[in-house]
């Protein structure tokens, strides 16, 4: 009888898979047809839930301009969205579903580099395109000195962000000394602080204290007591907008004096509310100038839309689509051959900046990086700045 | 239907190499009796090992991941040394704390490229390898059991004093049940890096092990099929989910939960699946 049931269950799940798995899907190749099809991957759950959301939307809203505008090279486009929630191997098996089963002709995300690198292999044996969003880390391009032929983005990377932390603390805020606290198991301030630390080391400057954190911690006095004894200029902080908001609070109870710095871990409508009077007078390295027209443009069409104020990962995904957009129109073409040829030779204006890829590097070169202030509780944005 | 093959294929493949820490914490857990909530730890020792010995040391592949399992099964000797004679729930904890500690280690050993993790490492893994060397595994697994060592390691799991009293040391076939186990694992570890062809701690988290724990227990204690049946189906279950997009891990829990109150013994509830047993269960309907 139990086996009768179990063989019983076993049919069930199997025909429930097969159903669903199959429901709504056709497999037509996607240049064929009226639609065209575009995948965007990312976390839709989990702890990176609320930038993947905001990604997602932002694709969507592009797309849907696109195809009220007659659609792409004459046809529709469909935007596929996969949830990795914020997981390496789901990302894989969610772009093999994209390119394998959905024939999409381009990939847009996902949003970290520990997704992003592991793809890198299948687009390559499924010659499909991709263009991570804020995967910032150098190796999600290039490998060994080599470039990874389907992987692209839309942002800057880890060293060069790092380095304009470092040159504007040293050039433009007169800084002698520097102390780095950082998370010790995160990769992105990981990245963050080895190349702060190179550049403000080479440009002649001093780190007088380098100390570390572990996510989830909420306490940051013990190590800031040690930061505030080594009286530093100013005190970088590369990590997330939540754990600022605690260090800031705590740093300036103990009595640090110094300026604070941090990258684009921190534009976030809550770090303001959460730290209040203690980011007061900080900068940080962002990727755009909240108050540019074009941003805020893009700021009132997407609060119409979805009702809520865009995340910083919003602008890179809508930069992202328009890259593949253009590259789709120059290539004239749905044959990702031909997209990932005419990637390579983007050279657009977007809402983040310029964006001139490089052809080895499969990077934006010299994008500007935007260097916000937080003045009277608010961002004012105070210089574009490119490091020489 | 039109599933693509490749899309199935990288699911069979993933479900594949899962499958072998599970098979090995289905030894552990299934047959001795004994919990562990840091599997992950000796999949990410398994990795890490097999990506050194094939980057740095130019080890071929098949060897490097047998030297990833042993290095893995070398680690758990010296846990289980420590730990296997604390009684009851301790040793769970502990491997909680161990699997967790190889995380935050691997994250700040700069070596092995730290949290960033370690991208372009070979990719060797296929389908047919997961295939032929989960074939072996569960091979060897069932002589395991079905030796006298896997009966006693299955009498320390029903009843701890009695088997001391028939004369089998507890330790010894706690020890070697968790150092097979490990083995496994690190083999496992060892392939998700070269299918990947990347590694990063982050991958080897408290939840990897969870849910390794909860494959053998979804699959049935005591069971290889179930294991394998378990593997299988939870690790296909979130991609048969995708059209849910945010809830798809809601719908993921909520199945799991649904089906343990519905089949608190897991899917095989202890049974095996083997080819007596499918005749046995094609002959009984048509008696009825």
């Amino acid at each position: 009888m139990k086996k009768r049931l179990l063989v019983c269950l076993l049919c069930l799940l199997m025909t429930v898979s097969f159903a669903l798995s199959g429901c709504g899907k056709d497999n037509k190749n996607s240049s064929t047809g009226e639609t065209v099809k575009i995948g965007w991957i990312g976390s839709l759950s989990g702890d990176q839930a609320v930038w993947g959301q905001s990604e997602s939307q932002a694709v969507k809203m592009f797309f849907e301009d696109i195809n009220n505008n007659g659609g792409l090279l004459g046809k529709k486009v469909e935007v596929i969205t996969y949830d990795t929630r914020g997981d390496g191997t789901e990302a894989v098996n969610a772009v093999k579903r994209l390119t394998g089963q959905d024939k999409v002709i381009g990939i847009i995300g996902p949003n970290a580099s520990g997704q992003a690198i592991p793809i890198s292999s299948v687009l390559e044996e499924m010659k499909v395109p991709d263009i991570a969003t804020v995967a910032t880390n150098p190796k999600v391009t290039v490998v060994d000195g080599k470039v990874k032929p389907y992987n692209f983005r839309v942002c800057f990377i880890d060293p060069y962000q790092g380095a304009v932390a470092a040159g504007f603390a040293i050039d433009v805020l007169k800084a002698k000394t520097a102390a780095v606290l950082y998370d010790v198991g995160d990769d992105y301030s990981q990245g963050l602080t080895q190349y702060f630390e190179e550049t403000f080391k080479k440009k002649g400057g001093n780190i007088v204290a380098k100390e570390g954190f572990k996510s989830g911690d909420v306490d940051f006095r013990p190590q800031l007591t040690k930061i505030k004894a080594a009286n530093p200029d100013i005190v970088f902080l590369p990590y997330f907008f939540k754990e600022v908001a605690l260090t800031t609070k705590q740093a300036r109870e103990l009595g640090i004096k110094a300026t604070f710095m941090g990258g684009d871990g921190w534009p976030s409508e809550q770090l303001l509310s959460m730290a209040k009077d203690a980011v007061e007078g900080s900068f940080f390295v962002n990727h755009l100038d909240f108050d540019d027209p074009e941003v805020k443009d893009f700021k009132t069409k997407y609060k119409n839309k979805v009702g809520k104020e865009p995340e910083l990962n919003a602008f890179l995904a809508y930069d992202a689509s328009l890259m593949l957009a253009d590259a789709i129109k120059r290539a004239n073409s749905f044959d990702t051959e031909k997209i990932k040829e005419a990637l390579e030779t983007t050279n657009i204006k977007g809402i983040t900046g310029l964006i001139v890829i490089g052809k080895d590097t499969h990077n934006p070169e010299n994008k500007d990086a935007a260097i916000i202030k937080i003045e009277n509780g608010k961002y004012i944005f105070q210089q574009k700045y490119r490091v020489q | 239907m039109d599933l693509s093959w490749y899309y199935l294929k990288g699911i069979l493949t993933l479900a594949g190499i899962y499958m072998l820490p599970v098979l090995g914490l289905s030894l552990l857990t299934g047959f001795t009796g004994l919990f562990s909530f840091g599997h992950a730890g000796f999949m990410a020792i398994g990795g890490y090992t097999t990506a050194v010995m094939m980057t740095k040391l130019k080890i071929p592949f098949i060897p490097s991941l047998l030297i990833g399992g042993f290095t893995a099964s070398f680690v758990s000797y010296l846990i289980g040394k420590l730990t296997l004679k604390l009684k009851g729930d301790y040793f769970c904890i502990a491997t909680l704390g161990f699997g967790e500690a190889i995380r935050l280690i691997l994250e700040n050993v700069q070596y092995f490229g730290g949290a960033r993790g370690w991208p372009g490492l070979p990719l060797k893994t296929n389908f047919i390898t997961v295939v032929v060397i989960d074939i072996i595994a569960i091979l060897i697994i069932r002589n395991v059991i079905y030796s006298r060592h896997g009966r006693n390691m299955i009498a320390v799991r029903e009843e701890e004093l009695a088997s001391q009293v028939v004369g089998i040391s507890l330790f010894k076939y706690k020890m070697t049940s968790l150092m097979i186990s490990a083995f496994y694992a690190g083999v496992g570890g060892g392939l998700l890096g070269t299918y990947l062809g990347f590694l990063q701690p982050k991958i080897f988290s408290l939840v990897r092990s969870t849910e390794l724990t909860i494959i053998v227990i979804f699959g049935g204690l005591g069971s290889i099929t179930g294991s394998v049946a378990g593997a299988i189906v939870l690790v296909a279950l979130p991609e048969i989910l995708r059209s849910f997009a945010n809830w798809r891990l809601v719908v993921y829990g909520a199945a799991v939960v649904f089906i343990m109150i519905a089949r608190p013994e897991g899917l095989m509830g202890g049974k095996e699946l083997s080819f007596s047993a499918i005749k046995n269960l094609l002959r009984k309907p048509s008696k009825n």
